[in-house]
């Protein structure tokens, strides 16, 4: 199988694009013809060859795009990558799990060379080909989370457990969906969460939180989560929000189409070994609503999820001002008929 | 082929391949990947559970991995011999052979390193020593501050071992020579960023913790490990409602292993009543509960709601469970 990677932007001119490809294996969030929260948790195991489930950590097209947009975000403000120091040990797990997964899954880009703790690293499509020493701080050019990912796809919360609780203690957030690493830091997961409607009466969070505590090495878990974007902008911080926050005032019905995108995260929990920190990865992908209805059974489909959202969940989803325009331009996709269950394209 | 009640994939097939007497109870296995592939690398602290198939009982015991944190082509485990236990201990002593398979789970840290901390206190006693084994390499291999006070009731084998990896930051009490460790000047004398690790005997455990809480330890700072195996008791029957079964428990059996032998797989990490991963509803009953566990609250244990089965037990009637 081989990629070519886009030349692309996220910003500016947004030049981003998907291919028919990066269409047909987009995740899509809805299994059924509504939404309501769910702590929708499976075992993140290999599953359909070729979507964004088979690889442990998926790299696609956007690959090269998104590592020049995140090292941008970074040279503007560098406490989107943080980490305290009782987190050092949980980078190096985090480096090692990427490397290694990343040199198995993808032999044609990444190689990793382990002779006792001297590493080779290869990354062919970034143009790194480094030499370090396991642990050693000093021989890389950056702290060890910060420097794998640099090189990888996804906003990373890498997050320590004590006190039977979990603490916003590291991360790199790059490609957030309105929320801020040097906010949250230090905080723990009800407080990070305090924000977030309905859930935490639903008792989402306890349960989401016991289930974490205890996800064990050697079996990650996933599950996705979705909001919407004016613009393929990756970028969507607080700390940038005078930069796209008016953007919603230039959708219309002429333009809703190409300028709204749905914006799905594929989450991932993992245990890392030394640390025992769980590291949360926030993979997130872009399509226009325009691509999004090239595939019938998504077309139907998410008018009718627009269509009756809680106003709530369209508040905190970014539809306040854009919700008419969405569902107007969505109802045309929609013919009524029946669709199959499950995410999948038929 | 004879069918086994884990999923394969969080299962490692390991060969037992050595076998060494630490001290007249203490033998020390050395397993090593069936397949070849190194094992995953693991914390100081973790523990694996060990899938034993004794006759027609299948036991699943944890043991702390007393092997370096680093090392991925094998696990070493040390077992002490429990002559009035349950027959997990005896199988390993007694029956277990060098060339034999079995399966162990990936490992699970309940009893990690605070990596916040300017300065480890490791207090164990007894075989509580095993997860300081491989938490003192990691610490050593991390260059962290460590020091280690041991409470033994004679030289139980690891002593020598201990003193030649780290010297002076090993401290030893003897019972037999009417030493005694030297907690309140301890816990008074550590610099400020300390945390305290504890790992032995119920006794010894709450000595260690009512004392650190008394002389004004923050909790944050005390971390404490409590394997606790599971009781012998009288045989009893528990209805799965679930799965509408009704099961047997016999006297050396947890209730955890008899519904993991009737073939359903049932929650669960610590199996020594801490973790709280196998709590389960309890619907109804009629007679007594016998909770051993530390996770659920006093209320909890009143209220009879709740069991956790890898340590409870029952007597009575009839005790139908949400399984």
């Amino acid at each position: 199988m081989t990629i070519e990677f886009n030349n692309e932007t996220f910003r500016g001119d947004f030049t981003f694009s998907n291919s028919q490809r990066a269409i047909e294996r987009f995740p899509f969030p809805f299994h059924e013809d509504k939404y309501m929260y769910a702590v929708n948790l499976e075992p993140h195991v290999a599953f359909r060859p070729g979507s964004v489930f088979e690889q442990p950590f998926d790299v696609d097209e956007h690959y090269v795009g998104e590592m020049n947009d995140r090292a941008l975000v970074l040279n503007e403000d560098p406490l989107r990558c943080q980490s305290l120091p009782h987190m050092n040990i949980a980078g190096w797990d985090l480096l090692e799990l990427i490397m290694t997964s990343k040199a198995a899954s993808y032999p044609q880009w990444f190689e990793l060379h382990q002779d006792g703790d001297r590493w080779h690293w290869i990354n062919r499509p970034l143009g790194i080909d480094d030499t370090f020493t396991f642990m050693d701080n000093a021989t890389l050019p950056y702290g060890p989370m910060e420097y794998i990912l640099r090189q990888t796809q996804g906003d990373f919360a890498v997050l320590d457990q004590r006190e039977n609780n979990l603490w916003m203690d590291a991360g790199m957030i790059t490609t957030q969906a309105d929320w801020s690493l040097d906010f949250d830091l230090g905080m723990n997961f009800m407080e990070w969460h305090g924000p977030v409607p309905l859930a935490h009466e639903m008792g989402i969070f306890d349960r989401a939180l016991k289930f974490l505590l205890n996800v064990r090495q050697g079996q990650p878990a996933r599950r996705l989560n979705w909001t919407m974007t004016v613009n393929p902008r990756l970028d969507t911080s607080p700390e940038n929000y005078h930069k796209w926050g008016s953007d919603r005032m230039t959708v219309n019905a002429d333009n809703v189409g190409e300028l709204m995108h749905l914006r799905v995260e594929l989450q991932s929990f993992w245990r890392l070994p030394r640390s025992n920190a769980l590291v949360f990865p926030i993979r997130c992908f872009l399509i226009s609503l325009q691509d999004l209805a090239t595939v019938p059974k998504w077309g139907r489909r998410f008018h009718r999820v627009i269509r009756d959202l809680p106003n709530e969940l369209a508040d905190y989803k970014g539809l306040t001002i854009t919700r008419p325009y969405v569902i107007e331009y969505m109802s045309q996709f929609d013919d009524g008929a029946e669709t199959s269950p499950g995410i999948f394209a038929d | 082929m004879a069918t086994k009640a884990h999923a394969p994939t969080t299962m490692i097939e390991v060969e037992v391949v050595a076998i060494t007497v630490v001290s007249d109870i203490i033998k020390r296995f050395r397993f090593e990947p069936v397949d070849g592939q190194p094992l995953p690398v693991f914390g100081g602290g973790a523990h694996v559970v060990v899938e034993m198939q004794d006759g027609d009982t299948q036991r699943r015991n944890p043991y702390s991995i007393v092997s370096p944190p680093g090392t991925t082509d094998h696990y070493a485990v040390s077992v002490r011999r429990d002559d009035v236990g349950r027959g997990g201990s005896l199988y390993m002593h007694n029956s277990l052979q060098v060339g034999d398979r079995l399966f162990i789970s990936h490992p699970v840290n309940l009893f990690p390193i605070d990596h916040r901390a300017r300065k480890h206190l490791l207090i164990a006693g007894g075989i509580g020593i095993t997860p300081f084994l491989s938490m003192m390499a990691q610490l050593e291999a991390e260059e962290s501050h460590f020091e280690l006070h041991l409470s033994v009731r004679s030289d139980g084998g690891f002593l020598d071992e201990i003193h030649e990896h780290y010297g002076k930051r090993g401290s030893f009490y003897r019972d037999d020579r009417g030493e005694v460790l030297p907690l309140a000047a301890l816990l008074a004398g550590q610099p400020l960023g300390t945390h305290l690790y504890v790992c032995g005997p119920e006794g010894m455990l709450n000595w260690v913790l009512k004392s650190a809480h008394d002389a004004g330890w923050p909790s944050q700072n005390v971390h404490y490990e409590r394997f606790l195996a599971p009781p012998i008791g009288t045989p009893y029957e528990v209805l799965l409602a679930v799965s509408n079964i009704t099961v047997k428990v016999s006297a050396q059996q947890s209730m955890l292993e008899a519904i993991e032998a009737a073939g359903i797989d049932a929650p669960y990490m610590c199996r020594g009543g801490a973790c709280g991963q196998c709590e389960t509803k309890v619907l109804s009953f009629d007679g007594e509960l016998l909770h051993n566990d530390h996770f659920l609250t006093d209320d909890e244990h009143a209220g009879g709601q709740k069991i956790m089965p890898c340590v409870s037990r029952f007597q009575g009637r009839e005790l139908v469970l949400e399984r």
